[in-house]
């Protein structure tokens, strides 16, 4: 039966594939008015709502895959979902239409900067921008810690993991060697 | 042409290393950029900031990051080292799961690793504010974003505009 659903969902698939073309475009639109953030669900309205190239199960489980992943979760989403559309071109396809508005947009502004930091009224924006961003980085660490504040599991882990890194100064290659087992242990199957 | 090695040896270790998103590495970056690249941790902290103002993922900072330290080359380098060597893992892991679909042991290791990335996403807090905020006005402008973002819907990027725009005025006029 399982089989039978596969291959429904293959048959809808291939009727409904973008084709490469179509696909960079539609990211690189992403790329493109993504400010301030929030692109997961850029993508999400892409896929699922707009074009149905996915469906909402199929973006739960990819989502959930780019979260578990090392890398940035809006970048592995497209190499996902570019993948299941188009096999490996259309992961390459999704991943540089994604990521080129941005690339071209920080490399203006970074030579800019190459040339102006010296400036005293550049450095004092500057100083404005970077307590602002200081700000949202720790609202958006807020957002995504979300009931994991409450939980007395997570909250030692997060405080462990804070106070090897930044109070002890470990490199991030032995604050994980040390955490990861420990909290994938803590979280084994069974215990939740 | 060492440089250039040195660089994506960097930048692909921390690619592998970001569990839960970018952010988890921002530490390790900056202490790395600091004693290794001579980049400081004003400029480093101004950068990221440059970074959040643009559309797209939020570390295509990076490639400000490689400009500096080897020019357009650099930049180059970065970019491919930076996201290349985990969109390629992302990509077979992804393949393998729909061979080897769901496991009760994805939910786990995702449980598991979760709080240690928003652990790091912490240290990131802490290591940009101490760049970051070196006066009461810098502090101030800090506080009011994080409640402007956490309460109300505007723009972050317009609230990091306007802070800049803000705060250059402030920092004028209260010297």
């Amino acid at each position: 039966m399982s089989s039978q659903i596969q291959g429904d969902a293959q048959l809808a698939t291939q009727a409904k594939s973008p084709d490469l073309s179509d696909l960079f475009i539609q990211f690189l639109i992403i790329g493109a008015v993504s400010f301030g953030g929030g692109i997961i669900a850029y993508e999400r309205i892409l896929l699922v709502e707009k074009h149905k190239w996915l469906s909402a199960d199929e973006f739960m489980a990819y989502l959930a895959i780019s979260q578990t992943m090392p890398g940035l979760n809006s970048v592995n989403l497209a190499v996902l979902a570019g993948d299941h559309l188009r096999g490996i071109l259309g992961a390459i396809i999704a991943t540089l239409g994604l990521i080129l508005p941005g690339s071209l947009f920080v490399l203006g502004i970074g030579m800019i900067y190459a040339n102006a930091a010296d400036h005293p009224s550049i450095n004092l924006i500057l100083g404005g921008i970077a307590a602002a961003a200081t700000g949202l980085l720790a609202a958006v660490t807020y957002q995504i810690g979300d009931t994991h504040w409450r939980h007395m599991k997570s909250l030692v882990i997060i405080v462990c993991t804070f106070l090897l890194m930044s109070i002890f100064k470990l490199s991030l290659p032995y604050v994980i060697l040390i955490m990861a087992p420990i909290s994938i242990y803590l979280c084994r199957p069974g215990k939740s | 042409m060492s440089l250039l090695i040195h660089l994506a040896w960097t930048f692909a270790l921390l690619s592998i290393l970001a569990v839960g998103g970018g952010t988890a590495v921002l530490p390790e970056m900056q202490t790395i950029l600091a004693h290794q690249f001579g980049i400081d941790h004003t400029q480093f902290v101004h950068i990221y900031s440059i970074g959040q103002l643009a559309p797209g993922p939020n570390m295509l900072m990076v490639l400000v990051i490689g400009y500096q330290i080897a020019g357009l080359i650099g930049a180059g380098v970065v970019l491919l080292s930076f996201f290349l060597p985990s969109s390629v893992l992302c990509f077979y892991i992804g393949r393998l799961w729909s061979r080897f679909g769901e496991s009760p042991w994805r939910r786990s290791i995702q449980n598991a690793l979760e709080p240690i990335s928003i652990g790091l996403m912490s240290s990131g807090v802490y290591a940009v504010a101490k760049a970051s905020i070196v006066s009461g006005t810098t502090l101030a402008l800090a506080l009011v974003t994080l409640y402007l973002i956490l309460r109300t819907k505007i723009n972050p990027v317009l609230v990091i505009l306007g802070s800049g725009g803000f705060g250059a005025l402030l920092m004028t006029y209260l010297k």
